[in-house]
């Protein structure tokens, strides 16, 4: 597993992609090894459905995300909409988001704003909520993910109560939805940067 | 009443057990040799007969042949009465941990054996208690423990265990050795090494003492296995460190090349046990694959093999306690693969029942043993132990997780680190060490003040922890009431970290879990688990789940609410509510839905059970519709029958069934599609039940090969 430049180069733009992303040679040769792991059928693209036989396909290698509440939320964010595929590229700017945040890193007004900035990542989960991309958390929506993560020890009426009073509490233009801006105001005393971030891939 | 009632059944009980034995002579029996030679029939056992010369004898009293098992069950009866007395008392329980209760009546009940027999009552062997009353309860904590939650906090607990134990020691031992010093006229012939093997024996927690406070109170998972196994880890630092003092003690210098040998130790005696225990369990799964034929014993095997585990360790001085928990670790997924049913249930039930006499037994001994004559008193050394316990528990407990919490996600918070500290309860273990010192002059002294320790922590610190982590709980609030949205969002951004996490395949958990997983599915699993029964884990359990469902029933749906109706601001009673059911539920962790560790219940939901691989949520171009895949059964027809399990008033967001070898129809995908295009709601999924039911008449004449398709949610256990 070590970081050589010659197995780097055998990647596909792998400059580039190092240089939008930010991870190091080492990272990008590490995503790229899970990248094949995960890609069975070794066509270079990870499958979110296998048509022909309408089995689950590449995201099933992970046995976890069958356990978690928002996993299919989770496998459907790498696809963009309408896509069935997914590249080594995309993969790897989706996993970018989660990179620790650079404390001192300065823009220039030139570059977009990186992916791994806390806006980034708050939008990020802000789409596990949001799956029908409106730019809106509609009661329904919210009080899906509610019943995913709290599971059969709520009762529908609880459910509701609970659903009602996060609304209450973070719509303030009363549009009985919850808005980008609202979803981070509400989550202003939390720390993205901390919270969001996987270590080892700084 | 009640607890009068209870309270009355209980004193009985207890006095009975003291007055049959203050009634029967305890050692020698008076010899009937004044009483003429009789036919010879029983007065060479020395038994206690009517003495009817030249008669037959018609009733006779032979205590002293049942002696050893009577008295033994007994105590297991006065046991177990406390225990039920205990339930039934009312309010109590939720004041008093059981652990306290069941020492108050020990003490009761050595206190009127003393008063009666004016000797010493039995005391807590250290034999009796580390090869009989131990294991059941570290082999019951062992097969339950909840196996990924506690490989994924592995180093955490390491950490704790090993560095925790040793800066509780070191500073214990050499703290004791300073107040010695400080008071020569009552201490001084108390040297380093035994001020170091005393704290050695009690910076112990102790898995029994621990478990039992923490039922009572409501921590989360995560907490409850960074406790617990630190509990468990520790055993194999303190008995080497133990015996390395007492070694030290014998010895009549030592060196620097002794504490290497010393450290050296630590390692062989943990990694020994572990191996011990690995081999244990192989062998005990690969016995299980062969028990088809003799179905009743299986469950024998599963103790025969973890106590073998437990006492080889024990013969070759590695950690017992290591051993005989990874010895239940590695056996169940294959032992319960591979046998039936109900021996699988039995098996469970056992366990739970030993780990309770055995744990009951242990608190009412406690109890018991404190009434004795060797005890010592010295003020400045019980105060200061007491004093120093806690002071370098706190203290230790505070560095380690400053050290850790950089190195985690899910920082330990202050409330936890509190409790973690305040929990460190010690118990039998260190009150067994302790009698097996060999004998010093101040002996007495280490005994009173284990005993005045174990009692200090399980009175004290058990009872007060509850309401001190609630006053903790109300203060936190007070400063920063989180709210609702914030703590369900940043428990759905930890749901979404954990989920990328996997994706990504977290090296050094994830990598290995792989590589197990791999290796284990190729070789293990082929090897020791029945040939029949390895297609079992996909498709013959999610079956027999459906079915199990079938007979209990359905639950009737929820009521579909009317969402528009709760458009009023909420009473401070519904907020409370919400804010403990949030606490309550959305600290499941890990995706586990199954509680933590319980003592005194099975829950039936084993989180083995789920092999569930999800189908998902495609969006296309807005529209939404989800693939339905059907399973068929190994045999079965090619034609499709549905019997579909949908619950109503709840969103699919998992449509969920398991791979078959087989292509699969597409049957179903294209009424499904139909059916559901639009946004999701509960009437599709009525739609769809209705389509499908008038399938359900054919497979009647085909009940064997049922072809199943099924929809389950992924935390639907029950």
């Amino acid at each position: 597993m070590g970081s050589s430049n010659s197995s780097v180069n055998n990647i596909p733009n792998a400059q580039e992609l190092m240089q939008e992303t930010g991870f190091s040679a080492a990272h990008i040769l590490r995503l790229h090894e899970r990248f094949e792991f995960l890609d069975k059928h070794k066509c270079g693209q990870l499958r979110l459905v296998d048509r022909p036989t309408n089995q689950p396909q590449d995201f099933g290698a992970v046995q976890e995300l069958a356990l978690n509440p928002i996993g299919d939320s989770i496998i459907s964010a790498f696809f963009s909409p309408g896509q069935e595929t997914v590249d080594f590229a995309s993969f790897v700017r989706i996993l970018a988001h989660f990179r620790p945040t650079d404390r001192n890193q300065s823009r220039d007004g030139a570059q977009q704003e990186p992916a791994n900035s806390s806006i980034r990542k708050l939008k990020f989960a802000f789409q596990m909520y949001d799956q029908d991309r409106d730019g809106k958390i509609s009661r329904a929506e919210l009080l899906q993910v509610l019943r995913a993560m709290l599971g059969i020890q709520v009762t529908e009426e609880q459910l509701q109560s609970i659903a009602e009073r996060a609304i209450q509490e973070a719509d303030l233009d009363r549009d009985d939805a919850i808005s980008f801006d609202e979803f981070r105001k509400s989550l202003e005393k939390v720390d993205i940067d901390h919270k969001m971030s996987i270590r080892f891939l700084r | 009443m009640a607890a009068l009632r209870t309270l009355s059944l209980l004193l009985s009980a207890c006095l009975l057990w003291p007055i049959c034995l203050a009634l029967t002579p305890p050692a020698q029996l008076p010899q009937p040799r004044n009483l003429p030679p009789m036919l010879g029939f029983n007065s060479s056992d020395g038994s206690l007969s009517v003495d009817l010369p030249m008669a037959l004898r018609v009733f006779s009293v032979d205590y002293h042949h049942v002696q050893a098992p009577f008295e033994i069950v007994l105590w297991i009866m006065l046991a177990s009465l406390a225990k039920l007395g205990f339930h039934w008392s009312g309010r109590v329980p939720a004041v008093v941990p059981e652990s306290c209760l069941l020492i108050m009546v020990g003490l009761l009940v050595g206190g009127v054996i003393y008063g009666v027999r004016h000797s010493a009552p039995p005391t807590l062997s250290a034999d009796a208690f580390f090869l009989f009353l131990l294991p059941p309860i570290v082999l019951d904590a062992g097969y339950f423990l909840p196996g990924r939650l506690f490989f994924e906090n592995l180093g955490t607990i390491l950490w704790y265990a090993v560095l925790g134990t040793l800066w509780n020691v070191l500073g214990i031992g050499l703290s004791l050795y300073g107040v010695c010093l400080l008071a020569q006229s009552s201490l001084g012939d108390v040297s380093l090494l035994h001020c170091l093997l005393f704290g050695s024996l009690i910076a112990a927690v102790d898995p029994v003492a621990v478990l039992s406070v923490f039922q009572e109170m409501h921590v989360n998972e995560q907490l409850h296995i960074l406790v617990f196994g630190e509990s468990l880890l520790n055993d194999a630092v303190t008995v080497v460190l133990y015996k390395l003092f007492e070694s030290f003690l014998r010895l009549p210098s030592v060196s620097g090349v002794d504490v290497l040998l010393g450290g050296c130790r630590v390692v062989v005696v943990g990694l020994g046990g572990l191996f011990v225990g690995l081999f244990f369990g192989l062998v005990a799964a690969l016995t299980s694959r062969f028990t088809s034929r003799a179905q009743v014993i299986a469950p024998l095997f599963v103790f025969l093999y973890s106590y073998l585990s437990y006492l080889t360790s024990e013969m070759l001085h590695l950690s017992g306690i290591m051993a005989i928990v990874t010895c239940a670790v590695t056996m169940k997924q294959y032992v319960e693969a591979n046998v039936s049913e109900r021996s699988k249930t039995s098996i469970q039930y056992f366990l739970k029942m030993w780990s309770s006499v055995s744990e009951t037994l242990i608190f009412i001994f406690l109890g018991v043993s404190t009434i004795q004559d060797v005890h010592m008193w010295s003020w400045p050394f019980v105060c200061s132990t007491l004093l120093l316990c806690l002071v370098w528990r706190a203290t230790g407990v505070l560095l380690l997780t400053a050290v850790v919490n950089k190195l985690r996600r899910n920082a330990v918070t202050f409330r936890d680190q509190f409790i973690i500290a305040y929990g460190g309860l010690r118990g039998a273990i260190c009150f067994s060490l302790v009698f097996l010192i060999d004998d010093f002059p101040k002996k007495r002294l280490f005994i009173t003040t284990t005993i005045v320790v174990i009692l200090f922590t399980v009175f004290v610190q058990g009872m007060t922890i509850k309401p001190l982590v609630e006053l903790l709980d109300v203060k936190r609030k007070k400063r920063a009431l989180p709210t609702v949205s914030e703590e369900i969002h940043s428990r759905l951004i930890d749901h979404l970290l954990a989920g990328i996490e996997d994706v990504v395949g977290y090296w050094g958990q994830h990598y290995w879990k792989d590589k197990f997983e791999q290796f284990n599915r190729k070789y293990l699993r082929r090897f020791l688990i029945r040939e029949d029964h390895q297609a079992r884990s996909s498709i013959l359990r999610v079956y027999q789940e459906l079915e199990r469902r079938e007979q209990r029933g359905d639950e009737e749906a929820p009521r579909v609410v009317d969402p528009r109706s709760h458009s009023r601001p909420l009473l401070p009673e519904e907020m409370d509510s919400i804010r403990r059911i949030l606490s309550r539920n959305l600290q499941n962790f890990n995706n586990k839905q199954t509680p933590a560790y319980s003592r005194h219940t099975l829950h039936q939901d084993a989180t083995t059970e789920r092999t569930r691989k999800p189908l998902y949520r495609h969006q296309s171009l807005g529209e939404r519709y989800t693939y339905n895949t059907i399973t068929h059964w190994p045999q079965g027809e090619d034609e499709f029958n549905g019997s579909r399990r949908v619950r109503p008033g709840l969103n699919r967001s998992h449509t969920v069934c398991s791979t078959s070898p087989r292509p699969v129809l597409q049957d179903l995908s294209a009424p499904a599609a139909s059916a559901q295009t639009g946004p999701v709601d509960p009437k599709p999924s009525a739609a769809r039940e209705d389509q499908i039911s008038p399938h359900h008449q054919v497979p009647v004449g085909r009940a064997p090969k049922k072809q199943l398709s099924f929809v389950l949610e992924n935390e639907k256990q029950q």
